[in-house]
């Protein structure tokens, strides 16, 4: 190739030239779901009885990032048709042209196989199993069969997103325990109300790609109603867990005032009809997914106050 | 001496090289550091391996 040629195709695309960047490759990992597995999976670890090496710790923090970051990317490669159509996610590496699909699968079958067989390595089969559970979860029962298929989608799939605080636990405990199994009920309540007030001010992008969403199928008042039970359902959860094992009084003071938030939050946006959410841009949705991160990050964050301050005699009960 | 003007196709390729260069060195790292730690604390050692005087 000369000079010219390459000095010829200088405006050429991404898409155009097949060559993918590393960061293209990365973001194939969903880097900022990939955060929240970490957080979350790093105190489900860190809160557990008992202790590992600090070094198999990271490793196996690292390996269950790694195991989310693989089944974000079999996600996108299933998903790339309506990623397409979707403004929220044409940018993405495959709908944006920047990697092959066939890239992008391959990527996610290695790195489901080596993150597993690695967890198994550096911690435990138990923890490893509930890994590779997550991961055919995440890609097989959500992607590939409910997200397109019923308006339950979101309620049953968050179920994947929500184990990674229950593999953590299992790296040190070596299996599960009613407060692992109460951390993934937190994350799994949390996640309905969540998504569904994203869903209120994405407006038709779920509609255009005919993905069953709540809002499509049954409308933004039947959400609204939706919003509200499970925010109920989630502070029960979340209060109570206090109680336990993982709770103690700093906990508690931050479950009271965030529950007490988010359902005065949905409390709002179940009064509000479309009209009056038009007229301002959909500002308390915004507000209330904007305050569900912070709620999720929050909670974990006092479970692991908790966890770090017990040595103390702080934490805990 | 190379001629040919560098293009942004090889400034791309050069950082995916480098990235997956890192990615596997951080790896060996990862299996040696693990390998240091599972054999110092005797996680591999058989049961009937202690040493009776």
């Amino acid at each position: 190739m000369s000079d010219v040629s390459i000095n010829t195709q200088a405006d050429t695309t991404r898409a155009d030239t097949g060559e993918a960047g590393f960061g293209d490759y990365f973001a194939l990992l969903k880097p900022r779901v990939m955060s929240l597995v970490v957080f979350t999976a790093a105190v489900g670890l860190l809160a557990a009885p008992g202790s590992v090496h600090p070094f198999v710790a990271f490793c196996a923090i690292l390996f269950i990032a790694v195991g989310g970051g693989a089944s974000g990317a079999l996600n996108m490669w299933w998903d790339a048709d309506i990623d397409k159509v979707m403004k929220r996610t044409q940018s993405r590496p495959i709908p944006a042209g920047k990697v092959e699909p066939g890239e992008a699968m391959a990527i996610g079958v290695a790195l489901s196989g080596f993150s597993v067989v690695m967890l198994g390595l550096a911690a435990n089969w138990v923890a490893a199993g509930l890994l590779a559970f997550t991961i055919f979860f995440y890609v097989v029962i959500y992607t590939m069969w409910l997200k397109r298929w019923t308006p339950q989608n979101i309620v049953i799939g968050g179920a994947a997103g929500a184990f990674p605080p229950m593999i953590g636990w299992a790296v040190v405990t070596g299996g599960i325990s009613v407060e692992s199994v109460l951390m993934f009920t937190l994350t799994f309540m949390w996640t309905p109300p969540h998504f569904w007030a994203l869903c209120l001010f994405m407006k038709s992008d779920y509609k255009d790609a005919g993905v069953p969403m709540l809002h499509v199928t049954h409308g933004r008042r039947v959400t609204r109603n939706h919003i509200l039970v499970y925010t109920l359902l989630l502070a029960v959860v979340a209060i109570g867990m206090a109680f336990t094992g993982v709770g103690g009084p700093i906990y508690l003071v931050t479950a009271l005032i965030l529950n007490g938030l988010f359902v005065a939050g949905a409390v709002s946006i179940w009064r509000r009809d479309e009209e009056i959410s038009e007229s301002d841009g959909y500002k308390r949705e915004r507000a209330f997914f904007a305050l569900s991160l912070l709620y999720l990050f929050l909670h974990f964050g006092a479970i692991l106050a908790e966890a770090t301050l017990a040595p103390y005699g702080i934490g805990g009960w | 001496m190379s001629f040919r003007v560098d293009h942004e196709i090889h400034k791309r390729r050069l950082g995916r090289n480098v990235g997956v260069a890192l990615v596997l060195v951080s790896f060996i790292a990862i299996v040696f550091g693990l390998t240091v730690v599972k054999v110092t604390r005797g996680d591999y050692e058989p049961e009937n391996a202690r040493i009776v005087n």
